[in-house]
């Protein structure tokens, strides 16, 4: 209300009808940021950048793509050809995509070193586990609007995957591709949630993801709880303004993030066939599968997964299982410290073994499987499980360093 | 606002009634929303059943026939890839196509009506790439088909290998013979 605001004129009369200083307040002005935040915590902000640059550049791209079997292939190259800079907006969205896993995998990493994860942001983390989700259904639905042959291969494979629930896996997959085949019905649906369903979710997860974080606190690299320690008027003393010194030490961030994101956009587009690949230059045959099929980059670890084991369904359950645990890492980890700077010799150890493994298996999945390659996959697989598992036999009763009260 | 005369059970009552039949209501609606998502009268029109003369097959060819959108392959099968079948059979997940899909009359050791034609869908059962045919017998694989996809390989009647992803046979469609170099898969024909 305007009262508690004490503002007046034009933006007293708005906070008597909607709480816009209030909002501005409690999330930017008065939104107190421990005062200790380093790289790691660019990534938030900057995965907000992304998600605006692909919307933005989404909504310009429908304006010249048809979701049409016969034309959307075409339609792609007359706004790489045709349309006055249609590459650059294309350019901007293909490899938008794939900087928005950069920098959401990067994020969660800094979760997973600094427990940000912990009690009491367990539901942060949950949120953002759907954001990752949801992120991933929105590339790989994107993925096929192109139509080129690794669109068509990569859904065809993905939606596979569904055959694999027993009893109603056939008429699970018929009823999500529409046909008999992937087809004309099953890019234009997937255009519809691409363009319009899966971006509302998110949007909405977005919000839900910053409201908690906002409610309970940002976490820091000490993982010390700045709340604990306040002045007279309730502010944390650790603690500082998210504006101005977070959002213009973000704005840092968003300079050398664009310089980057410039340089591949402008020089590398296709990221030696990581970014976009070879295959999908070609139009979507039905009749031929490429001879090495891979999806793109940030689904090779879970792809490797699935390869992994010779099985149909308890490869896709493994690989389900894979993101299923991240959702569970609240749990898994019962330790109450938060930051790597005070845990265990073998909390690192962990650590390392998931890295590791989880990069192997990013770089296994773009390869084509062999037999030795498989048994690397294995190996790496387990290594991944074993980082969840492992953490939840240390961390009970973890040998920690003290945690000190206050941010150094 | 609740008073000390309120019906607590005349209440829990009616809300419960209310959830019930918004619930029931929210399940009816939902009906033709995911049912809208089935093939379509039109997709499954292009399903009915292709008619395709194989006549001018060589052996050892393969040509691929669309049906309901898939790749159909028809192989005319020649002595040295028949006589490859008996010999990989321990070497098989399925060899009698138990549980795998195929037409009774196509579930013996050729998976064919005759064995000199092979019709099969070129859809791997593990995840619905199309495997590419691999005609050469070598000492490593004795021919057959090969999926690029997750490496899963099959022999010239479609069945598929120990230890490999796919679980089972590639399946035969139904189709039959309307004279002898003509065929119509899609449906099994009179006896």
């Amino acid at each position: 209300m305007s009262e508690d605001n004490n503002t007046k004129g034009l933006l007293g009369w708005i906070d008597a009808r909607f709480p816009l200083s209030k909002m501005y307040d409690e999330h930017l002005g008065k939104y107190y940021a421990p005062k200790n935040f380093n790289f790691w915590y660019f990534f938030g902000s900057l995965a907000l950048l992304v998600l605006v640059l692909q919307i933005v550049t989404g909504i310009f791209l429908t304006m010249h793509y048809k979701p049409d079997g016969d034309m959307a292939f075409k339609s792609v190259e007359h706004i790489m050809r045709d349309v006055d800079w249609g590459w650059l907006i294309r350019y901007l969205h293909s490899t938008g995509a794939s900087a928005f896993f950069i920098v959401v995998y990067l994020h969660m990493f800094r979760a997973l070193i600094y427990g940000s994860y912990q009690k009491p942001r367990e539901l942060i983390w949950l949120f953002g586990m759907f954001i990752f989700l949801a992120l991933m259904a929105e590339a790989f639905m994107g993925y096929l609007l192109p139509w080129g042959q690794m669109s068509y291969w990569g859904a065809q494979v993905i939606i596979s995957l569904f055959g694999a629930v027993p009893i109603v896996g056939d008429e699970l997959t018929l009823w999500i591709r529409g046909d008999f085949v992937v087809s004309d019905a099953t890019l234009n649906r997937f255009f519809a949630l691409h363009v319009v369903a899966v971006p509302i979710v998110l949007l909405m997860l977005v919000v839900m993801h910053i409201i908690a974080l906002h409610e309970v606190g940002s976490n820091n690299p000490d993982g010390i709880d700045i709340k604990k320690t306040k002045d007279a008027n309730g502010v944390p003393l650790d603690g500082i303004p998210f504006h101005p010194y977070y959002s213009v030490k973000d704005l840092v961030g968003v300079v050398v993030f664009l310089i980057l994101f410039s340089v591949v956009v402008f020089f590398m587009p296709e990221m030696g066939g990581y970014f976009l690949e070879y295959a999908n230059f070609v139009p979507a045959n039905q009749f031929k599968t490429p001879e090495h099929i891979a999806p793109v980059w940030y689904f090779t670890p879970f792809y490797a997964i699935l390869r992994a084991v010779p099985d149909k369904l308890l490869g896709v359950i493994a690989m389900f299982s894979a993101i299923v645990v991240l959702f569970l890492l609240p749990w898994f980890d019962r330790g109450k410290v938060r930051s790597i700077r005070y845990r265990s010799t073998s909390f690192k150890w962990l650590l390392a073994m998931l890295i590791v493994s989880f990069v192997g298996l990013g770089y296994l999945g773009a390869l084509p499987s062999t037999g030795i390659r498989t048994l690397f996959a294995q190996i790496f697989s387990v290594g991944y499980f074993g980082f969840f598992v492992g953490l939840w036999f240390i961390s009970k009763n973890e040998i920690t360093k003290p945690v000190p009260e206050r941010v150094q | 606002m609740p008073s000390d005369d309120t019906d607590n059970d005349r209440r829990r009552f009616l809300t419960a009634a209310t959830v019930v039949v918004g619930a029931v209501g929210t399940v009816a609606v939902a009906v033709p929303f995911l049912s809208s998502w089935s093939p379509s009268a039109r997709a499954r029109t292009a399903g009915a059943p292709v008619v395709a003369d194989i006549s001018k097959l060589e052996p050892g060819q393969l040509v691929i026939v669309k049906w309901r959108g898939k790749p159909v392959w028809v192989v005319r099968r020649d002595e040295a890839a028949l006589e490859t079948l008996p010999e990989v059979t321990d070497q098989l997940r399925d060899p009698d196509s138990e549980s795998s899909n195929q037409p009774v009359y196509a579930t013996n050791e050729y998976r064919s009506r005759k064995p000199e034609y092979l019709i099969m869908e070129g859809i791997c059962t593990h995840l619905g790439c199309s495997p590419t045919y691999q005609p050469e017998i070598t000492a490593d694989f004795q021919g057959g088909f090969f999926c690029p996809c997750h490496g899963s390989k099959f022999d010239f009647a479609g069945r598929v290998y120990k230890g490999v992803p796919a679980p089972l046979n590639l399946p035969v469609p139904p189709h039959y013979y309307m004279s002898d170099g003509v065929i119509l898969i899609g449906e099994d024909g009179v006896a």
